[in-house]
Order: structure tokens, then sequence, then C-alpha cells
């Protein structure tokens, strides 16, 4: 086996690692940030591996968004008319590969002004590196409540954060409980979260809302990455029986959980589940899914409307007409094209490509969208927005909370599938 | 934790689902776990990629069913496609490094399995998939969930491991796969064409394989890479059982389906897979200590 | 021209490029950081695989395990680890130098003998295992270390820990990763250079060639198996602690304990190098890395199904290595390239 390596050989190897070194070193021209009349964006997204659906889905938002913004004279900034375009990297759904990504972005290829990727985890990852290079970034796919935490100055997310999802199933459990005479802290509640920063964040949000009404948290499992049976956990939850199930663990959480929670007919009157639209559970799995809720980003249901898409129903035909194979059009990707909204907008109350005060100008953001209004609080989230909560009625999706934007009354106790 | 075990012992009767969802899943484990130790013991090939053999087979299944088709109806076209793309996977790679030390049988085989979860992911999408049998759901003893289609699936793995069984016996093909096994030399003089067998051997442990991803595919739900899960469960039973021990492996696969649903019931549904994890470490190492006692004969 | 003097103008050419190129190429030094730790990972498993033939498929965890411990010694210095890592990552943290390289230099150090620790106590579970049992007892072991970091919430669980953010200027801090890397995997060539003319070495060759006449010879296995398996996770632990520091955020199963990439490029590297050879797997790594960077993000999603073909093609054809190969089949070809290779001007020029 082992062969012994002459001085040729070793000259050779040498050789070869010269040429191959030059070869990496002269791949690439580093571009600008901006070239003759296109503003370039950069983003590393999921177009491979595991969110390579979400990441697909995102996206779509970008490339609608800024089509569309092209198409309407695109960004004038300073008297002159750019257009937009994004350079995307596939970051294989990995963080480590993100972080490489970005430093590339930024590093090799000149990018000034940056697009999120998908997930949380994604974006923890890659955040630290847009804020040490002082490289704005707006993203609309990391909710994580830990992000905007850290003090980040170049990091604005236009997506409502994690804590937000499942608060009003439970205040909605409360409620409920109230209504039928009881104490909200009677109610119970069982939780499976995806071992991810999302849903762990999520999961945190859950634990302080359950604090606040003194909810009893009676299981609490951990959904492994690569989930195919969560039957163990709903044994749990027949045996225990929670007045509220509450399950987040991205798409294969949602489509595992739909599937199972008719299989073993699980009665727990209230079932949240985050990432329903992006599952498809309703085309897949059809009536067994009825009165399980899922808080969405953004409904095409809503009232909102802005001047580039119109109304959130237009947006939805829109896509729909772009696109082939969107049944419902997920919030993935309608607040992808916010992000885009928010950098066109800022290009030009900034009036400069000077990407600090573009960066200001981000953060002085004030403006109505078809996805809703868009507003950073100094930590960098969107605060001019709401969550809201559909339930799965007849197969359809109704807001049902909060009562200021509920277009249907709350279906309760949830009918059992298959009975 | 504590917990958990104390609603087992309070209510017995969550007991009896988790045996019977793990006995209705060990049985496919068996099933793959088969496949893998007749290649094992025939062609001493340590097949890594028995998982995506086996979520193959269930993606055939779940694109019947897209089709409007029962996806139960995919079990003979999943055995026949299965049987094919075996052999072409012998002819391409296994058949060079039949001879070869048995490292890269392993590596050549992690290879292909990513391959395979690659190009699966590319046809199909990352999400995971399932294939709806429409057939009932009740609840018995009160308390108890049971799935029609989960029996349906038992009662499915116990004739196809009859039937393997009766083949191996009876056919001629399976009187040769079982000299070769004992003796791939002395076979070879019998005028037994060996690379035939071992193209035969290979390809029926992806039929085998397949026939569990169908109906893994309609049990649970299936993705790209949850291949190798299904590997390590393999490699797990047969390395608990040994090689040419079927009645072990049956065990040992209604064991780990067992084992796996204690684990996730009682340690929370993050453990089932670190459960086989475990297992497998576990076994290795008490084969160790075997080994070491008996390292003369073994070796 | 004699060996002695040609092996020093390679030694400092080498020497020299990698002290420059950072400076040339700034935007690059990320991707050349990685390289050394390419390097790094296959010389140190080609150290068990190659030289002791014990195929690993599990040396990665003793990657994570470095990273995970150098997190915990670089945070616990200053913070409440558990109170750091919580959901809501609650603490923003501000290092400022003494802190940091304090933290960087004692996390480092820890990481180093702490995977080393590892390695004893999982060397006595698996390495007693042969052949392919070991392959497949080391995948399980690196398979189920990752889920069981993930379970644990000290450590900030599957959300994993922000790392401490390096205080000063962003290329300061890209050089000096890159610098780290480096020195990282230069001490591991010229370790395993030394440590392969020595007896040790030769009773590694002994072991891959006949473990039971060995054992019969006098060589007590089991020590030089764990000794050796102790060293490669010395300095993957090492590898560990700078990568996590490096990328900023880990987490368990995609950064700390990525089996089937990083775990695998090191068996692919070392493979397609040349195992049981010095310079094979540094070869390898520099060939592989280069390749993967160069075509990876043009091949959009099909780069995987072409890394699974490259892992089958190579085992299946050339199981000697691209160099061995080379070597073997056109000796007198390989020598003539050689002598038009570049390496003739540094000859000339000196």
């Amino acid at each position: 086996m082992a062969i012994d390596f002459s001085k040729h050989t070793r000259r050779g190897a040498l050789a070869v690692m010269g040429v191959a070194a030059a070869a990496l070193l002269t791949g690439h021209a580093a571009q600008a940030k901006v070239e003759g009349d296109t503003i370039i964006l950069g983003s590393a997204i999921s177009l491979t591996g595991k969110y390579s659906t979400n990441g697909i889905h995102a996206q779509n938002g970008y490339e609608l968004a800024v089509k569309r913004i092209n198409e309407m004279g695109g960004v004038k900034v300073d008297g002159k008319s750019y257009k937009l375009k994004v350079v995307y990297y596939d970051d294989e759904s990995t963080p480590a590969r993100g972080a490489q990504l970005a430093e590339r972005l930024i590093k090799q290829d000149g990018v000034q002004y940056m697009l999120g990727p998908y997930s949380s985890g994604l974006t923890k990852a890659i955040a630290p590196i847009s804020e040490k290079y002082k490289i704005p970034m707006v993203e609309a796919e990391g909710a994580s409540r830990s992000l905007f935490t850290q003090g980040y100055k170049y990091l604005f997310a236009v997506l409502s954060t994690s804590e937000q999802y499942l608060a009003s199933a439970i205040t909605l459990a409360a409620e409920i409980a109230e209504k039928n005479g009881k104490k909200p802290s009677d109610v119970r509640i069982a939780m499976a979260f995806e071992n991810d920063p999302f849903s762990q964040d999520v999961r945190a949000g859950v634990m302080d809302d359950a604090k606040k009404y003194n909810m009893q948290i009676v299981i609490d499992d951990k959904l492994p990455r690569d989930l195919s049976d969560m039957s163990t956990t709903l044994t749990k939850v027949r045996a225990v029986k929670p007045d509220v199930l509450v399950v987040s663990g991205h798409s294969k959480g949602a489509a595992t959980a739909a599937r199972q929670l008719a299989e073993m007919k699980i009665d727990t009157p209230i079932v949240a589940i985050t990432h329903c639209e992006a599952a498809k559970i309703i085309s897949k799995f059809g009536a067994t899914t009825n009165d399980i809720l899922c808080p969405t980003q953004w409904a095409e249901t809503l009232s909102y409307s802005g001047k580039y898409f119109g109304s959130a129903a237009d947006y939805d035909k829109l896509f729909k007409a772009t696109y082939e194979g969107y049944k419902n059009v997920p919030y993935q990707a309608a607040q992808a094209s916010a992000a885009v909204l928010v950098w066109k907008d800022a290009f030009e109350r900034a009036n400069s490509l000077d990407k600090d005060k573009v960066r200001d100008a981000i953060a002085a953001t004030d403006m109505m969208t078809f996805y809703g209004g868009i507003k950073f609080a100094p930590e960098g989230n969107n605060i001019a927005k709401p969550m809201v909560l559909r339930q799965i009625q007849n197969e359809t999706l109704n807001v049902v909370a909060p009562s200021k934007y509920a277009s249907h009354p709350v279906n309760w106790p949830r009918q059992v599938p298959g009975s | 934790m504590l917990f958990n075990l104390q609603i087992l012992i309070d209510a017995p009767i969550f007991n009896v689902q988790l045996l019977l969802n793990g006995v209705t899943v060990g049985a496919i484990f068996a099933l793959a776990a088969y496949g893998l130790a007749l290649v094992w013991g025939v062609m001493n090939v340590k097949n890594l990629c028995q998982g995506e053999f086996v979520i193959m087979g269930g993606y055939i299944a779940y694109y019947m069913y897209t089709k409007g088709i029962h996806p139960m109806f995919a079990l003979p076209v999943a055995i026949v496609l299965m049987f094919m793309f075996g052999w072409f996977v012998y002819r391409l790679v296994i058949s060079k490094v039949i001879d070869r030390d048995l490292f890269t049988s392993l590596l050549a085989t992690f290879g292909l399995a990513i391959v395979l979860q690659q190009a699966l992911n590319l046809i199909f999408g990352p999400e995971v998939v399932t294939a709806e049998s429409g057939m009932a759901n009740r609840i018995i003893l009160g308390d108890v969930a049971v799935q029609d289609i989960r029996v349906l699936s038992l009662v499915v793995a116990c004739l196809l491991a009859v039937a393997v069984v009766v083949f191996m016996k009876n056919s001629r093909m399976g009187q040769a796969i079982r000299a070769t096994a004992q003796d791939a030399r002395a076979a070879k003089v019998m005028g037994i064409d060996t690379d035939q067998v071992y193209a035969f051997t290979y390809s029926l442990n992806a039929a085998i394989c397949g026939a569990a991803g169908v109906l893994i595919s309609m049990i649970w739900v299936i993705q790209p890479f949850y291949g190798i899960t299904h590997s390590i469960r393999a490699f797990v039973i047969v390395v608990a059982a040994g090689l040419g021990n079927l009645p072990g492996v049956i065990v040992a696969g209604l064991g780990l389906g067992v084992a796996e649903q204690y684990g996730g019931f009682v340690l929370g549904t993050d453990f089932q897979q670190v459960t086989v994890t475990g297992l497998l470490v576990v076994v290795l190492v008490i084969l160790q200590i075997l080994m070491a006692r008996h390292r003369q004969v073994v070796e | 021209m004699n060996t002695t003097s040609s092996k020093i103008i390679l030694y400092v050419g080498i020497l020299a490029v990698s002290i420059v190129a950072p400076y040339l190429f700034p935007a690059y030094a990320l991707q050349l950081a990685i390289l050394w730790i390419m390097i790094l990972f296959a010389l140190t498993w080609d150290a068990m695989g190659g030289q002791m033939g014990y195929n690993s498929l599990g040396n990665i965890v003793f990657f994570g395990v470095g990273m995970y411990i150098s997190a915990v010694a670089q945070i616990g210095l200053y913070f409440d680890v558990g109170e750091y890592t919580s959901a809501y990552g609650a603490i923003k943290v501000d290092f400022d130098y003494g802190q940091y390289f304090t933290g960087l230099t004692l996390g480092v150090i820890a990481a180093a003998f702490g995977a080393m620790v590892v390695a004893v106590a999982f060397g006595r579970i698996v390495l007693g295992l042969r052949g392919p049992y070991f392959a497949i007892g080391t995948l399980g072991v690196a398979l189920s270390a990752g889920e069981l970091l993930g379970a644990w919430e000290w450590v900030g669980a599957g959300s994993g820990i922000s790392m401490p953010v390096y205080p000063g200027d962003p290329d300061d801090r890209s050089l000096l990763f890159y610098f780290m890397c480096f020195a990282a995997a230069a001490a591991t060539f010229f370790f395993y250079r030394w440590l392969y003319t020595t007896r040790f070495g030769l009773a590694l060759n002994a072991i891959r060639d006949d473990e039971e006449k060995a054992e019969a010879m006098g060589i007590h296995t089991v020590r030089y198996k764990i000794v050796n398996w102790a060293m490669s996770a010395f300095f993957l632990g090492i590898s560990g602690a700078i990568y996590g520091n490096m990328i900023g955020f880990i987490e368990p199963l995609e950064v700390a304990f990525p089996t089937v990439t990083f775990g695998i490029f090191m068996v692919l590297m070392a493979l397609m190098g040349g195992k049981g050879t010095l310079w094979g797997p540094v070869v390898g790594a520099t060939l592989f890395h280069i390749i993967k960077e160069v075509t990876w993000t043009h091949l959009l999603g099909w780069q995987w199904v072409a890394l699974g073909m490259l892992v089958i093609i190579i085992v299946v054809y050339f199981p000697q290595g691209i160099m061995g190969w080379a070597h073997d089949k056109w000796p007198d070809f390989f020598g003539i390239e050689v002598e038009e290779a570049p390496a003739e001007d540094i000859e000339e020029a000196a």
C-alpha cells in the first residue's frame, strides 16, 4: 500500500498544488456593488439540502419583486435610474457554508447590500459576518428572537419574531378556558418542537406565554431534524390528555404531525402547528386537518396594500401567474418580496448608494406594503405587522385571531379526524 | 423522563401501543436487515446504501400514489424495478470492489448512497412525503390506536420473508447462493457461475429493500435523506443477530423497532434515532468483547 | 542538486507562498484557511486509516468535541454558559482584546487536550473492533455524538452557540484565523513527518500489515492504537476550536459534527491523494478543496451527486490515490512533467 515518494513525485505534488492554487485565485474577478446601471444585491440561499423548498420559495419572492421593480422604472437614485439584480449562492442549508458564502459575496464579489438566507440558523451564521463588514442585510426568513438581542446594527428583518408565532394560540386557549368557566391556569399544554434554532425560540416564546397565564406544561418533547415518526409523542398526548398541543418543526414537522394526528385519532381540543402552508398539509391530508390552527406571517386575505404589488390578494394572483405549481402562496415568498421593497425604498430615500447612508435609511423605514406595515425597532425587527392565526375550516385557511383581523370565529373543540 | 416511565406503569395499556407500533415497523426493519445479511454473508459486501434502496422503494410507491394508483400495488413494481436497479449497480460498481478489502466496499457503497439520496432529492425535492393507503384507523382497548395499514404491512412483511426463505431453500438459484456462501471456490469448481450468483444476490437484496420501502412509505413519512438511519438499523440488526441467522434477524428487528419506540417515549422523540446509533455502539462493544475472547476462531 | 537541499527549497517555497498568499489575495483568506483545515483533516485521518489501517468514519467527533470544548472554555471564563446559550441569547457580549485572546488561547489548548481525553475513552470502546466493524462503529459514535450534544440544553442544544466576536477589524480577523489554520496544519504535517520516521511509525505500519504478527512481535498494539488515535484527536480538536471561532456560529449537527460532509471529505481526500503516504493527503486535500471551491457553486444541486460519484470512482478505479496511480502508470511521463514544472525555476534560482 505504502508508496515510496521520490523526489520527483514530491516536486510534482508541489507543481500540481501550485497550478491548482493559481486556478482558485484567478477563478473569480471581483464584481462591483453597482455595475453600470444595475445595483447588485447578494444572497446565500438554500437551493439544495433540507431547506431548499422554502429557500426556493424565498428566491422566487426575491425575483418577483426585482422583476416588478425593474418593470416599474427601477430604483431612482440621484436622478439616475438603476435596475436591481440579485447574486445568489447555494448555501446547501448548512450554517458553515452560509457563513463562508457570505464572506465570499462581500469580499470576493464586492457585494454591499445583502438579502437574507432561509431559516434562523443560517441567518444566525451570516449576521455576524455582514455585521463585521458593516454591510446592511435585510432578511425575510430568520425569525429567531435571539437575532435581535445581539445589538446588530446592520440586520433588519421584515417578519415578526419567533415568540409571536404561537402567542395567539396560547391566548386563544386562555380565552376559551375562561369562556367555559375554567381558569387559564387550568390549561395544560403539550409541546413538540424541532431541535433547531427557530423552533427552539418558538418554544421559548410558548414557555413565556404559559408562565404569563400560569399554565402547566405537561409534555415538552424535542423532535429530531430527520423526523420520520412522532407517534411516541402522540402516545404521550393520549396518555396525559392536554388541552393544547403545539408543534413546530418546519415543513416536515407539520406533515408528520398532521398525518399521525389523524392516524392516531388524537382528540386534543386545540392543536396549533407552524408551517402548515409550506407543508401543504391540506392538499396532502384533506379533511383530517380541519380545525388545526396555523400561525402565519402573512395571508392573502388580509387588507394590506402598497404601491408595488397592490393588495395582498393582487400579490397572490401575480405570484401564481408568474410561478407554476403554487396552490397557496407561502408567506416565505411574500416576505422575501417585501425585503426587496425595503431596499428599493431605502435607496431612494437615502438618494445615495453609500452603504452607510442606505443603512440609516433602512433603519428609518416606515412604509405600507402588500405584506403589511414595515417599521424597524432599534434592534432591527419589524414592529409594524402582527402575526395572524388561521384555522383550517372545511379545508380552507380562515383568519381567526387576533380579533382585529379575524374573518371567522374559531371552531372549538377541534373535530377529531375520522370521527 | 421519570414522569414518562410513570405513565407506562400507571397506565400499562400504553405499553401495548408502543409494542404494537414497534413490532409493525420492526418487521420492516427486519426485512431490510435480512437483505443486508444476505449480501454480507454471501458476497462479504457491507452495503451502506441499504437505506437508500429502502427509500427508493418508498418513492416508487409515492410516485404511483401521486398518479392515483394505490401504493400497495407498488409492491410488485418496486420489487421488479429495484431488482433491475440492483443488477445495474452490481455490474457498474459492486462487481469491481467485491474482491477488494472490506473498507473499499463500505466506502464505495457509501458513495453510492450519497449519489442516490441526492438524485432523489433532485427528482422529488427535500420535503417529507407519504403514500396514503386510505385504510381505516381505529381505537381498540379504549386507548390503543391501530392503523389497518400497519397490520396489513406486518402481514405482507411476513409473507415476503416466507417467500424468500422458500426460494432460498428450494430453487436452483437459492441453492447456488447458499453453496456460494459456504465456499465460493468449491461452488465454482462445481460449475456454479459465482459472478451470476453474486449479481442475483445483490439484486435480490435491492428488491427486498424496495419492498420494505413501499411498506415504510405507507406507515411513516419518507424523505431523500432518511436512508442513512435505515442503513444503520440494518447494520445494528445484522451485527446483533449474526450472519445467516434468520430467526435472529427477525427477533433483533422487532426488538429494535420496540426499543426505538420506548426510547422515544421515555427520553423524548429526538432520542428515537439516538437509540439506534447508541445500540449500534453497544452491540459492537459486546461483539468486541466476544471477538477478543475468540480471536483465533474468528480471524 | 541533492535531495536534502531540494527538500529545503520545497519547504521554504511553500512557507513563502503560504505567508504571502493572504496578503496578496485577502478576499480568499477564508477559503485558504479552510484549505489548511482540510489538509489537517486528511493528515490526521491518514495517520489512522493509511498508516495504521484503521479506517475510521467517525474522526469528525474530535473536531466537534474540540469546537464545543473551546466554546465552553471561552464563554465560561467570563460568563455563565447556561445563561449565555439560553434561548433568547439574553446576554449581549462585547469581548475586549484581553478577554478574547485569553479565551481563544485557553480554548484551543483545552480543545486539544479535551479531544485527546475523549479519544482515549472512545478508543477503549471501539479500537478493539477490526476492519469494517471499526468503520461502522466509529460512524455510529459520530452520529450519536452530534445527537447527544444537540440534546444538551446547557450548551444551547439545537439552537447552537454564537461565538465571541473578534473585537478588532474584520481584515485582521481573517489574517489571524488564516495563520492559526496554517500553523495548525504545518504543525500537524511536521509532527507526522517526524513520527513516521520513528519506531512508533513503523509499529503503526506493522499493525496495518498484520496486527496478529505485530502483537506476536511484542508490540503492545492496544497502546499504540490508542496513542495514535489520541494524537489525531489532539490536532482535530485544535482544528475544531479554530474553525468554530472562524465561522462564528456553532451548532451540533451541521457545524460541529458534519459526519456526511467533513467526516467523509477527510477519508476521500486521503484516498484521493494516496493513503499511507505523507504527501498524499496534502495533495489530495489541496486538489479536492480547490476543485470543490471552483466548481461547487456552479453545479446547482448536482454537486452532491458529483461528490458521490467522485467517491465511487476514486474507490473503484484509483484505490492508490491520484499520485500513487500516476506514479505507477507513467513514471517517466510524471518525471518529465516534473522537470518542466515551476519547481525547476526555483531550483535554478537557488
